[in-house]
């Protein structure tokens, strides 16, 4: 009973996290309701009892990736959105689309899936068991997202880099063509 | 004693809402973070189905889906910041110079 | 049936030589491909000769397989030829005829630029004849019937630079396929009734067959196709339009083909194919009729015509239709007599003909000669004699076999009998006409010509509807002959006067070999064996002698009546034609148009055909149906790709959204297959 009770407040907070992403015109509105969603996602975890990764979610997720994009809403000094005329195919065919995909998925999970009943912490994933699982028949896996990271690092410096910063490190090229493109996006 | 098909059900309305977001959206930043919420909906169905099966592996996934959404979000904010430098726009519907 | 191992070889010997003198003859001398040709025409009558020495009637037929064909399942066909004395007969008038014409040629074609091509298309009718004449099986007939048609086609347009000759050689090819469509359809059902097209077989099978009295059975239906294609070949109505025309060509050409060999292919096929007719009555009328209804036709045609080789085309249609009227009522034997004896006088006609042509400069209108005789002593003798073959006048050789042929319609029908005498008076008028007009009189032609009212008379009422046939042949071909200009007319050299002799000679004296019965005699073995009992001839009885003789006494005098008809009209009274042509009025117009059967022909059935083609297969199936759809398909492609096109926007939203929905189909089949 406990246990319903919690998951069901927990998905109230998702619930409305997400929701309130779709509906905030402000991106630094729909960012920290993310961090409300990730938040009760962690809790939800912790239902399920994955301890390890309840608190990795909250550090990571929520302390480091939720904080980069934040960092870059107020770089960017993004305003509120406009709103222009976007693609009508996604609104035509793409929400009903998604909303018919999942409500078929709502529909099959729920009354033909043969899933029991999990208990309260069914999965016990304490630091120690996940370690050893990592460490042993997932080590590869690890040691190639550390690549990844390394790869993403340098991947995301060179593209985020100023120009300049860039051609200095290069040998010369054309600066004409930046100027240009800056002035063709000004015409639109 | 929750059955398991709720958690799944929330999972799948979390990406729902995710690719709702990344349809109805017009920031280019809004967007990446539907894109994280379904990044999270999926996490969510990982760890449910690790406690059904008994099997940690589940758990195990869930830290590679969040390393990959860690360098997508880092490399795809990069991209952003370079579009913003030359488009001057966050705005997705104005960057479609690729047109036929 | 014995075996003959030389037989293939009188075909081949004048193909090696049309080979020879088609791929190597460009760069030769005019010489050497003198000798190949003749040679080898000439190796070609000497073997014929020599087997025909050693020929007899004991160890007839001869035949010999030279390579097998078609095998389909038990049908089966093989390059094999076969000699017996029918095609004897014809082997020996072909090759014979045919070496003479190659003499000729060489000086009437000497100065022409396409000597080479022209001595190697003469091989190669050579070849294509003799394959028709020696075949053992109707299909080797028929590689014969075809490619001479091809020969025709390719001399009669010789001179392919010129529009006239060029669609007369179409207008021949074209009208003999028709003709070969019926004949294909015979032989279809012959292969499918009998299974064999070879004839000692075929006609072994054929034998005891009971002859069709009632009704159009399968040998009449058989009989009547094969007509058909005779008729196209050998020119009778209604599929004779192409032969007046074929006087395009050269006279070489028209001596050979129309007049000595090819267009006797048809009579030389029905001749071969007499075990149907006899077994098919209804056929045979059918054959008699047209051929008897072709000779006055053509007869009166030739009248009023004043180009000289168009008066000898209609003859040849004329005389074909007696020969046609000869099997069609059984005479078999008389009619291939009258083929053996219009090859020499007709052919002697053409050729002498074209002396004329050649020693007057070119010119072929009647109207445009006259007094020539004193030219051209030896080509007047030689003509006259021939003339008097044609006219029927005892003792030559066109009297034998025309009388034959004149008693035996008599004993069938005496309407076949009048005609033809009707008829033969009209050939010795229109000869005699000829004559007077080209040998007779003043010379009217050349710078020297004189005025018009001392021309004969036909050209007052008629000059201007004859515009057309004067346009037709214009020069007797390119290059002219520089040195002969305008001069004064002159006889031929004695490379073309030869073969005239001949000619003559057997003119005079062929005739002798069918008195007494003899040569129909000869020719018993193949027409007489497979023969009913029913429709052999009668025995003569004693009283059928003075009908006999009373018979050919008609004959003869119709032949002189009309010889005096021709003195009066163009000799002694020269006025006279053209009061009587005025006399006459649209009837005359009709006879001088040809009855206007070629105009016909172009309403009814040349002009729709190309209007229709142009119209509804081109314009509406080609460009439209077939073009239409490839163009539309190209179309309905770009339409196509232009409205895909604007999925790709450019716009990442669009794309989420196609993937959404995409998903959205892939879920509901999942989900629908996991419910199945």
């Amino acid at each position: 009973m406990l246990h319903l009770i919690l998951f069901l407040l927990f998905g109230a907070f998702c619930l409305a996290g997400a929701v309130n992403l779709l509906a905030q015109s402000h991106p630094i509105n729909s960012a920290l309701s993310l961090i409300v969603v990730m938040a009760s996602l962690a809790g939800e975890y912790l239902l399920l009892g994955a301890e390890f990764v309840a608190i990795i979610q909250v550090i990571v997720y929520a302390g480091a990736i939720m904080v980069l994009f934040i960092f870059v809403i107020m770089m960017l000094n993004a305003g509120r959105e406009e709103v222009t005329r976007g693609s009508r195919i996604a609104i035509l065919l793409g929400v009903p689309g998604v909303i018919t995909g999942s409500l078929l998925v709502g529909w099959v999970l729920l009354f033909h899936a043969n899933t029991v009943s999990v208990p309260i912490g069914a999965e016990h994933g304490g630091p120690t068991q996940i370690a050893r699982l990592l460490f042993h028949e997932f080590l590869l896996p690890f040691e190639v997202t550390s690549v990844l990271i390394l790869i993403a690092i340098m991947g995301a410096v060179v593209l985020a880099s100023k120009p300049e910063a860039v051609a200095k490190s290069h040998p010369p090229q054309p600066p004409k063509e930046v100027p240009e493109l800056v002035g063709a996006g000004k015409e639109h | 004693m929750v059955p398991l098909s709720y958690y799944l059900v929330l999972s799948g309305i979390l990406f729902a809402s995710g690719v709702l977001g990344f349809l109805i959206k017009r920031n280019i930043i809004t967007i990446f973070l539907s894109i994280e919420l379904m990044l999270n909906g999926v996490n969510l169905s990982f760890v449910a189905f690790a406690a059904q099966w008994h099997v940690l592996s589940g758990q195990i996934f869930v830290f590679f889906v969040m390393v990959v959404a860690a360098a997508e979000a880092a490399v795809g904010l990069a991209i952003i910041i370079a579009v913003y430098r030359t488009r001057e726009t966050l705005n997705v519907d104005q960057v479609n110079l690729l047109k036929l | 049936m014995t075996p003959n191992k030389y037989l293939w070889l009188i075909p081949m010997f004048p193909l090696a030589g049309a080979a020879i003198n088609g791929f190597f003859g460009r760069h030769s001398s005019k010489r050497a491909i003198t000798a190949v040709a003749l040679t080898l025409c000439g190796a070609s009558f000497g073997l014929a000769v020599l087997i025909a020495a050693g020929f007899s009637s004991a160890s007839a037929p001869y035949y010999f397989d030279l390579a097998h064909w078609l095998r389909s399942g038990d049908f089966q066909v093989d390059f094999s030829f076969y000699l017996d004395q029918l095609s004897l007969v014809m082997m020996l008038v072909v090759t014979g005829v045919g070496f003479l014409i190659h003499i000729y040629s060489v000086g009437y074609m000497w100065d022409d630029d396409g000597y080479y091509r022209f001595m190697s298309y003469l091989n190669l009718f050579m070849f294509f004849m003799l394959t028709l004449v020696l075949a053992k099986n109707y299909l080797m007939m028929f590689i014969g019937w075809e490619g001479v048609g091809l020969a025709s086609y390719l001399l009669i347009g010789f001179w392919f630079t010129k529009d006239s000759a060029a669609s007369a050689g179409k207008k021949a090819f074209i009208v003999n396929r028709i003709g070969d469509f019926g004949f294909l359809i015979a032989l279809f059902l012959l292969i499918k009734h009998f299974g064999t097209l070879d004839y000692p077989a075929l006609f072994s099978k054929i034998q005891p067959l009971v002859p069709e009295t009632a009704g159009v059975g399968l040998l009449t239906s058989i009989g009547i196709l094969l007509m058909v294609g005779a008729a196209g070949k050998s020119a009778q109505i209604p599929l004779y339009v192409w032969l007046p025309d074929a006087m395009e060509g050269p006279t070489p050409v028209s001596a050979l083909i129309h007049a000595a060999t090819m267009v006797t292919a048809g009579v030389y096929m029905v001749a071969r194919s007499h075990i149907i007719f006899e077994r098919a009555p209804s056929a045979s009328t059918v054959v008699a009729v047209i051929g008897t209804l072709t000779a006055l036709f053509a007869a009166t045609i030739g009248i009023a015509q004043t180009d000289i080789k168009k008066v000898l085309a209609y003859s040849t249609v004329s005389q074909l239709g007696y020969m046609f009227m000869a099997c069609g009522v059984g005479a078999f034997s008389a009619g291939i007599f009258h083929l053996m004896t219009h090859a020499f006088f007709k052919g002697l006609l053409f050729l002498a003909a074209g002396s004329v042509i050649h020693g007057i400069g070119g010119e072929q209108d009647m109207r445009k000669m006259g007094g020539l005789r004193t030219y051209m002593p030896w080509t007047f003798a030689t003509m006259g004699i021939a003339t008097l073959a044609i006219a029927g006048i005892p003792p030559l050789a066109g009297f034998w076999s025309k009388d034959e042929i004149l008693a035996r319609a008599f004993d069938a029908n005496w309407v076949y009998w009048l005609i033809g005498v009707i008829t033969a008076f009209i050939t010795s008028f229109y000869m005699f006409r000829l004559m007077y007009m080209t040998f007779g009189g003043d010379y009217r032609g050349g710078p020297a010509a004189h005025d018009v009212r001392h021309e004969s008379a036909d050209a007052h009422a008629m000059h201007d509807k004859h515009a057309k046939d004067e346009l037709a042949h214009d020069t007797h071909g390119a290059p002219h002959h520089g040195e002969h200009g305008h001069g004064e007319p002159h006889e031929s050299p004695w490379v073309m006067l030869g073969p005239l002799v001949v000619l003559a000679i057997l003119s005079l004296f062929g005739g002798f070999i069918g008195i007494g019965d003899r040569f129909q005699h000869f020719l018993d073995p193949v027409f007489k064996a497979a023969a009913e009992p029913g429709l052999q001839e009668p025995v003569r009885e004693a009283g059928e002698n003075t009908r006999e003789y009373l018979l050919m006494g008609i004959s003869v005098a119709v032949a002189a009546l009309g010889w005096f008809l021709a003195w009066l009209l163009y000799s002694s009274r020269p006025q006279l034609p053209a009061r009587i042509a005025q006399h006459l009025g649209r009837l005359y117009t009709a006879v001088a148009n040809k009855y206007y059967v070629d105009e016909l022909y172009a309403a009814v059935f040349v002009n729709p055909l190309i209007n229709g083609s142009t119209t509804i297969l081109w314009h509406d199936i080609d460009q439209g149906a077939i073009d239409g759809t490839v163009n539309a398909s190209a179309d309905a492609a770009r339409h196509i790709s232009d409205e895909l096109r604007h999925m790709q926007s450019g716009n990442l939203r669009s794309y989420a959204g196609w993937v959404a929905a995409g998903g959205a189909v892939v879920i509901a089949y999942m989900v629908w297959m996991g419910i199945r």
